[in-house]
């Protein structure tokens, strides 16, 4: 080679290079861009729901799926502010009567029907108030409908329930398209195959027993969005198995009884997923364990005190649960409104347990068991087996003797509902507001023998039942929250049941997804933001 | 005549079964606590009076307990098997969805294990030193081995280190390929679970085989053979092999009728929708006219292939005679 051409090649060579390196530099993306349109994510669904129409099922599974199928008139922030969604304004009279919803224009079913303020009538009035407990709470207390245009829709009610406004999630109160479901039987109707909602996703297959599958909503109101091009949910029955496919990114998302805690360690240590606690605020779930009011020694207020003393909730919540909970403190989890933390406190303590059951006259016998009691595991998986196992040790040490039984779900529910337990682990949602979640659990009228997710453990007080009944009505704030107040302390004295844990269920997604969880009903929500990083 | 005489008999016998079978499972699923309306209660953590009457009255829980067995039994004189509670599907219509991925499962495992294992049992029977012990110990293992555990150690070093096969599920979701495509789409799929399926019948045929190998050499007729001349090897093809294979016939016989019922752990392991899972679910659910209707359908063909069992048995060994 010449000098002079070997000095072109090495000028070039020195050009380009430089031309690579200040290239790599100048193409780093800038922080804010633009969400790219495109991908699919895959979702761990498990059990497998009969049906995901929101209106006639509303299990867990049904909601994951549904909530991205239909919308509902409002969402709610983490800390439970009410954020629009097919209403996209809305007024309360100032005596807490009217509510005026005003409705997003130019919305569509996905058959392309037009959406319209008859078919939020017809969903709560005519549908949900058949077919959905929950949404009960709401419509009986409904005297009026009306719908002035088509896009207003005013509902009256027969006293004040300012926890009305925090009821409109899409799980609740999804709307429903009355030109598919007016006049028909519900439940048989064969467009539940078949969902038709407005959300940001279609329902495209379902491959029972194997997947479901969504599609972008073309026509989604909500303009640009969802990003997504699909979200399909895996059904996959065993814990092992999703650990698994978590791992090898054959999922990209799983949540909620679909994870078991004991893995959460393994998965915070992978650095291509995310572990977090968000999304839960509403249903601010508690678990307890419930003690039926009704059996000796359980009647009496010191044993269940006692039983308190002997539980220590901070070793549930950071080696059973693995981080994935927080000890309770009383019947209203931290995330609900109106929750009291000054309430009276039980921390560990052996020695005022067993004194509490010696000032009751319960001697340990020769063999040193002061009493027997049978404990019913929930038979939701592994944690709560052994949250039941770890009680077991614990009331041992105070002389209380506990003799797992181990059932399936429908056993489980029966016998809850029907009262023939002793003990049993339970766990519900809280719903944002203790109107709606939590007063359930102790008022007297709520006491029905077959029906589950009732007042079961049949705790009975007037004062209580009346400042549940006073508080659910009271327009004005403070005096809502000073009732509230009282009714919690009520509670923590007298312990109708051992709460143990608030928990946070974990939700494990690969990193690559942004905006998993916006909102307090976290992967139930749409997904209408989700994208995929580039 | 014999023949004729025989399976209307056999016929006759299935009938009464059925009819038995049907009455016994209804009854015995019923006694179980909880019911339908209770688990979907249990589902959607919140429940009133309301809703689970509507739900009761939906199912027809509402009658008395003889009048729904009276209702079922007309029905299955129909064959018509019902609805599913939950699903609101014809059961038969979800049998026969599930059915094809379990049999797709569970019949080529039972040829690979019923091949591999008389193949194996049979060149074991002349082994002797470290190959026996090799032969036993590996069939321990397999026999003894929980499926699922060797299923999660195939997924684990097959799927997870090395990304071979799929670790889950029949098919990938939504993928638009031709029919071969799909086809070999749903081959990887089945590969790890029919694996993990063939191993433990595998140890159990080429045991079964191996000792009916080593009984069957001590026979008269074999000696008598020897006496004559022939080869080891002419000895073991045309009066061994074909003595000792009976009771493995038998065997197979007994596991071909098991075929339609699946594996509930193999399906649960690796998300396969067959109908061993569909069973599991509708138990756990409640889902009364769904197990009842698999627990019918399993038990015919039980039946039927007993039946037809015994009449390879017939026909393989000379000195049985079908008598009525």
């Amino acid at each position: 080679m010449s000098v002079t051409s070997r000095r072109t090649f090495l000028t070039g060579l020195f050009a380009g290079m430089t031309a690579l390196v200040a290239g790599h530099f100048m193409a780093v993306p800038a922080a804010a861009q633009e969400p790219t349109r495109g991908g699919r994510i895959s979702i761990a669904l498990s059990p497998e729901p009969p049906v995901v129409m929101l209106g006639v099922n509303s299990s867990g599974p049904a909601q994951l799926v549904g909530g991205k199928i239909y919308d509902g008139l409002l969402t709610y922030s983490q800390s439970l502010d009410p954020m629009p969604r097919l209403a996209k304004s809305w007024e309360v009279s100032p005596d807490g009567l009217r509510y005026t919803f005003n409705l997003e224009e130019d919305v569509n079913w996905h058959d392309g029907a037009p959406m319209t303020a008859a078919d939020v009538v017809f969903s709560l009035r005519d549908f949900l108030s058949e077919t959905n407990p929950r949404a009960r709470t709401l419509s009986s207390r409904i005297t009026s409908y009306e719908t002035p245009d088509d896009h207003t829709v005013v509902l009256t009610l027969s006293e004040p329930f300012p926890a009305f406004i925090r009821g409109f999630d899409v799980s609740t109160v999804p709307i429903l398209p009355k030109h598919i479901y007016e006049g028909t039987d519900f439940r048989a109707n064969p467009a539940n195959e078949r969902p038709i909602g407005t959300g940001p996703f279609k329902f495209e297959e379902w491959r029972k027993g194997e997947y479901i599958r969504l599609v972008r909503n073309e026509d989604y109101w909500n303009e640009g969005k969802p990003y997504l091009d699909e979200v399909v949910f895996r059904i996959i029955p065993d814990a092992a198995s999703r650990l698994a496919a978590l791992e090898s990114g054959e999922i990209d998302l799983a949540s909620n009884y679909d994870i078991d805690p004991v893995h959460t360690p393994i998965l915070q240590q992978n650095p291509e997923l995310e572990v977090t606690n968000e999304g839960y605020e509403f249903l601010g779930h508690i678990s307890w364990l419930e003690l039926n009011n009704r059996v000796k020694p359980l009647d009496d207020v010191r044993f269940r005190q006692a039983i308190m003393h002997a539980i220590d909730r901070d070793f549930l919540a950071q080696r059973v649960w693995f981080g994935n909970a927080i000890p309770a403190t009383g019947p209203v989890a931290s995330v609900t409104k109106y929750y009291e933390p000054d309430v009276a406190s039980y921390p560990l303590d052996l020695d005022k347990a067993k004194a509490l059951l010696d000032e009751m006259g319960l001697a340990p016998g020769t063999d040193g068991v002061r009493a027997r009691l049978r404990l019913m595991q929930l038979p939701n998986g592994e944690v709560w087996t052994r949250m039941a196992e770890f009680i077991r040790e614990s009331l041992s040490k105070i002389g209380v003797e506990v003799q797992l039984e181990s059932v399936d779900s429908g056993t489980w529910v029966q016998r809850v509902g029907n009262w023939d337990y002793d003990m049993t682990i339970n766990v519900l949602g809280q719903y944002a507001d203790p109107a709606m979640g939590v007063a359930r659990s102790y008022i007297s009228s709520n006491i029905r023998q077959g029906v589950p997710f009732t007042n079961t453990e049949g705790y009975s007080n007037p004062k209580v039942d009346e400042l549940f009944a006073k508080a659910a009505s009271t327009n004005d704030e403070s005096e809502r929250a000073e009732l509230y107040s009282q009714v919690q302390k009520i509670l923590v004295d007298e312990v109708p049941v051992a709460w143990l844990l608030q928990v946070r269920f974990p939700t494990v997604y690969n990193k690559k997804f942004a905006n998993v969880v916006t909102s307090a009903i976290g992967v139930v929500d749409n997904f209408d933001s989700v994208y995929i990083r580039d | 005549m014999h023949l004729i005489r025989f399976l209307t008999y056999q016929c006759f016998r299935l009938a009464v079964v059925v009819l038995g079978v049907a009455m016994l499972n209804f009854l015995l699923i019923h006694s179980a606590p909880g019911d339908p309306a209770m688990v979907l209660a249990g589902e959607s953590g919140a429940a009133d009076p309301k809703f689970l009457e509507q739900l009761r009255r939906d199912f027809g829980l509402d009658q008395p307990l003889y009048m729904q067995l009276l209702h079922y039994l007309g029905n299955i004189a129909r064959f018509d098997l019902g609805y599913s509670y939950r699903q609101n599907l014809p059961v038969l219509a979800l049998i026969a969805d599930r059915l094809p991925a379990t049999l797709f499962l569970t019949v080529p495992a039972f040829l690979i294990s019923l091949g591999l294992g008389i193949y194996w049992g049979r060149h074991a029977a002349g082994r002797r030193g470290w190959r026996l012990g090799a032969f036993t110990a590996v069939t321990a293992v397999f026999n003894a081995a929980p499926v699922f555990w060797m299923a999660l150690i195939l997924v684990m070093v097959f799927s997870y280190w090395h990304g071979w096969f799929p670790a889950f599920g029949i098919r990938t979701p939504g993928a638009t390929q031709s029919l071969a495509g799909q086809a070999a789409d749903i081959a990887r799929h089945a590969v790890l679970p029919i694996v993990t399926m063939s191993l433990f019948y595998l140890a159990v045929y080429a045991r079964l085989m191996r000792s009916s190998m080593i009984e069957a050499m001590d026979l008269d007729f074999v000696r008598t053979a020897r006496a004559k001349g022939a080869s080891r090897q002419r000895i073991v093809r045309r009066h061994v092999a074909p003595n000792a294979i009976l009771p493995v016939v038998a065997m197979a016989g007994m596991q071909a009728g098991q075929l339609i019922g699946g594996s509930v752990v193999i399906e649960t392991v690796f998300a396969w929708p067959g109908i061993g899972r569909l069973a599991f679910d509708s138990l756990l659910q409640r889902d009364y006219p769904v197990l009842m209707g698999i627990l019918l359908v399993s038990s015919v063909v039980v039946i039927v292939i007993n039946v037809l069992t015994d009449l390879v048995v017939g026909y393989l060994d000379p000195r049985i005679e079908i008598v009525t």
